[in-house]
C-alpha cells in the first residue's frame, strides 16, 4: 500500500476542517486553536486506476488557515514552517469559491513552492448561488494544477479529490508555475540562461533558482556566494534587479513581488470568473444592518451573552450538582468500603473528591464552547471585534478579550479557555493575566459571609455589586499597565475579515465541543487531580495522634451530642492547625501580619489556593463549628464578627478579589499560558497586587474608621 | 484623502498606502492594494473601527490602519 502525505492549506474560513470531515467522513480526534496544533489526521483511500486497483493511504495534515505566507500571525507562521520544511508530497489548496481573487494571492504563492498541488474550489454551492461561475478548466491551465469544484457542505467533488491527489502524487512532472509580468520574466528567462550555457547543477530547478535571487532569497545567496559561478552570476543578477527597479519604479523587491502576486490573482479571477447577478450578497448585508448597528448592535451582543451565561451556569448547575451528588456518594460508599482510616480517606476525600471536581466543570465547558463555537462558525465573533474594539483597545486588550473576561465572573477554568479565540499571543497572555479580577462564583460565597458579618443587610446587594465592579476596573487599569510595562511594543495591526454569515454543521460544533472538552479532561484533569490529593495530604498530615487520642477520650465522657459535636469540632480545628497546611500558614503569619490577618484567616487562603469553596468551610473549622459550616451560618457571622477587626476583614475581602485562582484554573492557565514560568508570573504579580491593595485598604480604612 | 475620513456608505479608490512591510502585507493579503475599490459599510462608535468592502470581502480595521490608506472618493451614490 502506498502512503501519500497531503497538506491541507488554505485562508481561513475557507471550510478546511468541514472538507477534512467530508473527505474521511469521520469525527476528527483532535481540535485544532490557536495556531499552535498541526493536526494530523490518517484515512485510508483506495484508488483505482486504469491498470490496477491500488490502496493508497492518504495523511492528512490541517494545517492552521494563513492568509498569505508573510510571517504575520502565529498560524502563518506555523503553516508556513510546515510548507517550507515538512515532508510531504501534495499542497491540496482549498480556496473559497466566493472570495476567489483573494484566495488565489496565497494560492499563488503557494505555487511558488514549486510542489505537487491540487486546488480545491470550495463551497461552489454557495458560489453558484450568488450567481458566480467559474470555469475551472481554464484556471487550470493557467495555475497548470488540478482545479476541483467541491462542495464539503453538500458532498460535491470529494471523490473527485480523492483521485487528483492520488493521480498528481504518481505524476512527476510539476508544471505549476506564476506567471510574471514581462520584464520579471525576461530577467528570470536571461538568469535560466545562463544556468544552462554553464551546465550548473543544481537540485532547485533552474526557474525556481532564478526567481528566489530575484528575491534575494538568503539561504539561496549563502549557497552560491561559494561557488564559482558566483564571479558571473553577481554581475548578471545586478544587471537584473537594475532592470527590475526602473520597471516597477520600486526599490522594495518584497512590494514588487506582491504586486506581481496580486496581479496575477487579479488576472486569474478576471479570466475565469464570470458574475451573473449580486444576489444573495445581500443576506449578510441584511444581518449586519442589525447586528453591528451602531446603537443596537451592543445591547443585542449583550442579549447573546446573557442568554449564553445563563445556559452555562444556570443550566450547567444542572449536570453539575448530580456530579458533585454523584461523587459524594461515591465517596461516602468508598469510606463505607475501606473504612474511616487513611486509605478511605485518601480514596474518598482525595481522590473521589479530586476526580469530582475536574467533572464538575465539564458541563460549563461543554456549554460555554458549544456557544463560542457557534459564535465564531456563524461569523458573529468577527462583528464582536469590531463593535468592541474600540473600548478595548484603549487598555490594550482587544476586542475578542469580553468573552473570555466575562466568562471569568462564572468561573476562570472556562474562562481561561475561551481565551483561545485570541489569535495574536500578546492579546492572549494579557487577556490571561486580567482574568482572574472578574470575581469568579466561587469567591462569591466568601463575599456573602463577609459582608453578612460585617455589614447591615439592606446594603448587602450593593456591596457585593461594588466588589464586583472595583474587581473588573482593577482588571482593566492592570491590563493598561501590563500592556505599558511588560508586555509592551507595537500593536499589531487590526485588520480582519468579517466573514459571511453561514450556518455552521453541527458535526464542526460537536468536532470543537468535543475537542475542547477532552483537552481539557487530559491536560488539566491530571494536574487538577495531582495537586486536589497533594492538599488532601497537606491537610491531613502529619497526624497529630495525642490530640486525637485525648480528644477521643474527652468525647466519649460527655454525655450530650451538641458537647460531642463540640469536641469534634475543636478537634478538627486543632488538627488542621497541627496539619502541613496549618504550620504553613502559622509560618506565613509575619506575611499577612501588616494586612491585619491572623494566622486562621492566613491558613483559610492558603487552603483557598485549591478551591475558593473552601474558604468558607476553613474558616469553619477553625472556629471549631466544623466542616459542614456554609456563608449563611449565623454562628460563623457572629465568630468573625466577635474576632475580626473591620479593617481586617476588608482587607481580607480585597486579597480574595485578586490573588491567584484556584488550582484547578491554576493549572489552566498554565497550559493556556504556554508554560510554568507564566504561572509562577501570575503568582507573584497576584500576590504582590492583592497584598499590597489589601495593605492600602487596611490602613486607610484604620484611618476612616478611627480604629 | 485617506480612509478614516470616509463615512458610512462613501466609495472610493486607493492611491497610496503608507504602512510599514508588516501591515503593507498583511493589507495586501485581504486584496487592499493601490487602485482597487472599496466602500465603507459601517463604523463602530465613535469610529474606532470601521469596515470595509473590498471584492466582495468584507474587513475590519481600526482607525489608525485606516487612516494610512490614501484614498480618492468615487462620487457619492445618490440612496
Amino acid at each position: 500500500m502506498d502512503k501519500i502525505t497531503v497538506v491541507l492549506a488554505g485562508q481561513p474560513n475557507v471550510g478546511k476542517s468541514s472538507l477534512i470531515n467530508a473527505i474521511s467522513d469521520a469525527k476528527l480526534k483532535v481540535g485544532n486553536f490557536a495556531g499552535v496544533t498541526v493536526d494530523k489526521v490518517e484515512l485510508d483511500i483506495s484508488y483505482c486506476d486504469e491498470v490496477a486497483c491500488r490502496d493508497y493511504i492518504i495523511h492528512v495534515v490541517d494545517l492552521p488557515g494563513a492568509y498569505s505566507l508573510v510571517d504575520y500571525t502565529q498560524e502563518e507562521r506555523v503553516t508556513k514552517n510546515a510548507l517550507l520544511e515538512g515532508d510531504y508530497d501534495v499542497i491540496v489548496n482549498v480556496v473559497d469559491a466566493t472570495h476567489l481573487q483573494r484566495n488565489l494571492l496565497l494560492t499563488s504563492e503557494l505555487l511558488e513552492l514549486g510542489k505537487k498541488m491540487v486546488v480545491v474550489l470550495n463551497m461552489i454551492d454557495e458560489a453558484e448561488a450568488e450567481g458566480i461561475e467559474i470555469d475551472e478548466k481554464q484556471l487550470s491551465t493557467i495555475l497548470g494544477v488540478p482545479c476541483i469544484k467541491a462542495s464539503a457542505y453538500k458532498k460535491i467533488g470529494i471523490k473527485e479529490i480523492e483521485q487528483s491527489i492520488v493521480t498528481v502524487s504518481q505524476d512527476d512532472t510539476i508544471s505549476n508555475k506564476v506567471i510574471y509580468s514581462d520584464f520579471i520574466e525576461e530577467e528570470i528567462a536571461h538568469i535560466v540562461r545562463f544556468f544552462k550555457e554553464r551546465r550548473y547543477t543544481s537540485a532547485i530547478p533552474y526557474r525556481q533558482l532564478a526567481i528566489r535571487l530575484l528575491k534575494e532569497d538568503e539561504k539561496i545567496y549563502k549557497k552560491i556566494h561559494e561557488e564559482p559561478i558566483w564571479i558571473e552570476l553577481q554581475h548578471l543578477l545586478r544587471e537584473a534587479l537594475e532592470h527590475l527597479y526602473l520597471h516597477a519604479g520600486s526599490k522594495d523587491l518584497k512590494e514588487i513581488f506582491t504586486d506581481e502576486h496580486f496581479a496575477f490573482a487579479k488576472g486569474a479571477k478576471m479570466e475565469v470568473m464570470s458574475r451573473k447577478s449580486m444576489r444573495a450578497k445581500s443576506l449578510t448585508q441584511k444581518i449586519d444592518n442589525l447586528l453591528i448597528n451602531k446603537y443596537l448592535g451592543i445591547p443585542i451582543f449583550f442579549l447573546f451573552m446573557w442568554i449564553l451565561f445563563q445556559l452555562t451556569f444556570e443550566v450547567g448547575a444542572i449536570p453539575m450538582d448530580l456530579i458533585d451528588a454523584s461523587f459524594s456518594w461515591l465517596g461516602d460508599k468508598a469510606k463505607v468500603v475501606l473504612g474511616d482510616g487513611w486509605l478511605g480517606s485518601l480514596v474518598a476525600d482525595g481522590m473521589i473528591a479530586g476526580v469530582g471536581s475536574v467533572m464538575m466543570f465539564l458541563p460549563n465547558i461543554m456549554i460555554l464552547f458549544f456557544g463560542i463555537a457557534l459564535l465564531e462558525t456563524t461569523g458573529y465573533m468577527s462583528r464582536v471585534s469590531f463593535m468592541l474594539d474600540g473600548f478595548f483597545h484603549r487598555f490594550g486588550l482587544h476586542g475578542k478579550s469580553f468573552i473570555p473576561l466575562v466568562t471569568g465572573f462564572g468561573c476562570s477554568v472556562p474562562a481561561y479557555m475561551a481565551a483561545r479565540t485570541l489569535k495574536n499571543e500578546k492579546d492572549r497572555l494579557l487577556t490571561l493575566f486580567i482574568i482572574g479580577f472578574m470575581s469568579c462564583g466561587a469567591k462569591l460565597p466568601i463575599y456573602v459571609l463577609f459582608i453578612g458579618a460585617f455589614f447591615e443587610a439592606q446594603n448587602a446587594g450593593n456591596w457585593l455589586f461594588l466588589i464586583y465592579m472595583i474587581g473588573a476596573v482593577l482588571g482593566l487599569i492592570s491590563a493598561k499597565i501590563l500592556h505599558l510595562y511588560v508586555f509592551k511594543g507595537e500593536d499589531e495591526p487590526f485588520v480582519m475579515e468579517m466573514p459571511k454569515y453561514r450556518l455552521p454543521s453541527l458535526a464542526l460544533i460537536w468536532h470543537t465541543v468535543y475537542g475542547q472538552s477532552k483537552s481539557y479532561i487530559k491536560k488539566a484533569g491530571t494536574f487538577i487531580l495531582a495537586a486536589s490529593m497533594l492538599v488532601w495530604f497537606a491537610s491531613n498530615y502529619p497526624k497529630n495522634q495525642d490530640i486525637q487520642d485525648s480528644y477521643e477520650v474527652k468525647i466519649e465522657k460527655v454525655q450530650s451530642q451538641e458537647e460531642k459535636d463540640k469536641l469534634a469540632n475543636e478537634m478538627q480545628s486543632q488538627l488542621l492547625k497541627e496539619s502541613y497546611l496549618g504550620k504553613v500558614g502559622q509560618a506565613s503569619e509575619w506575611f499577612f501580619a501588616p494586612l491585619g490577618f491572623d494566622w486562621k484567616m492566613s491558613i483559610a487562603l492558603e487552603t483557598g489556593l485549591a478551591a475558593k469553596e473552601v474558604v468558607v468551610s476553613t474558616l469553619g473549622v477553625l472556629y471549631s463549628l466544623g466542616d459542614e459550616t456554609d456563608e449563611n451560618s449565623a454562628s460563623l457571622r457572629t465568630q468573625l464578627k466577635e474576632h475580626i477587626p473591620l479593617p481586617s476583614a476588608i482587607a481580607f475581602i480585597v486579597f480574595v478579589m485578586i490573588y491567584l485562582p484556584c488550582f484547578a484554573a491554576s493549572m489552566v492557565f498554565a497550559r493556556e499560558a504556554g508554560g510554568w514560568k507564566y504561572l509562577l508570573y501570575l503568582f507573584i504579580f497576584t500576590t504582590a497586587t492583592a497584598w499590597v491593595l489589601s495593605f492600602i485598604a487596611y490602613n486607610v480604612s484604620k484611618v476612616i474608621l478611627g480604629v | 484623502m485617506v480612509l478614516s475620513q470616509l463615512q458610512k456608505g462613501d466609495e472610493a479608490i486607493i492611491v497610496r498606502i503608507n504602512a510599514d512591510s508588516t501591515l503593507r502585507n498583511r493589507l495586501s493579503s485581504f486584496g487592499v492594494m493601490r487602485g482597487e475599490h472599496i466602500k465603507v459599510k459601517g463604523c463602530s462608535l465613535a469610529k474606532k473601527t470601521m469596515e470595509i468592502e473590498i471584492e466582495n470581502t468584507l474587513l475590519a480595521l481600526r482607525e489608525i490602519e485606516a487612516s494610512k490608506i490614501e484614498v480618492s472618493q468615487v462620487a457619492e451614490v445618490s440612496q
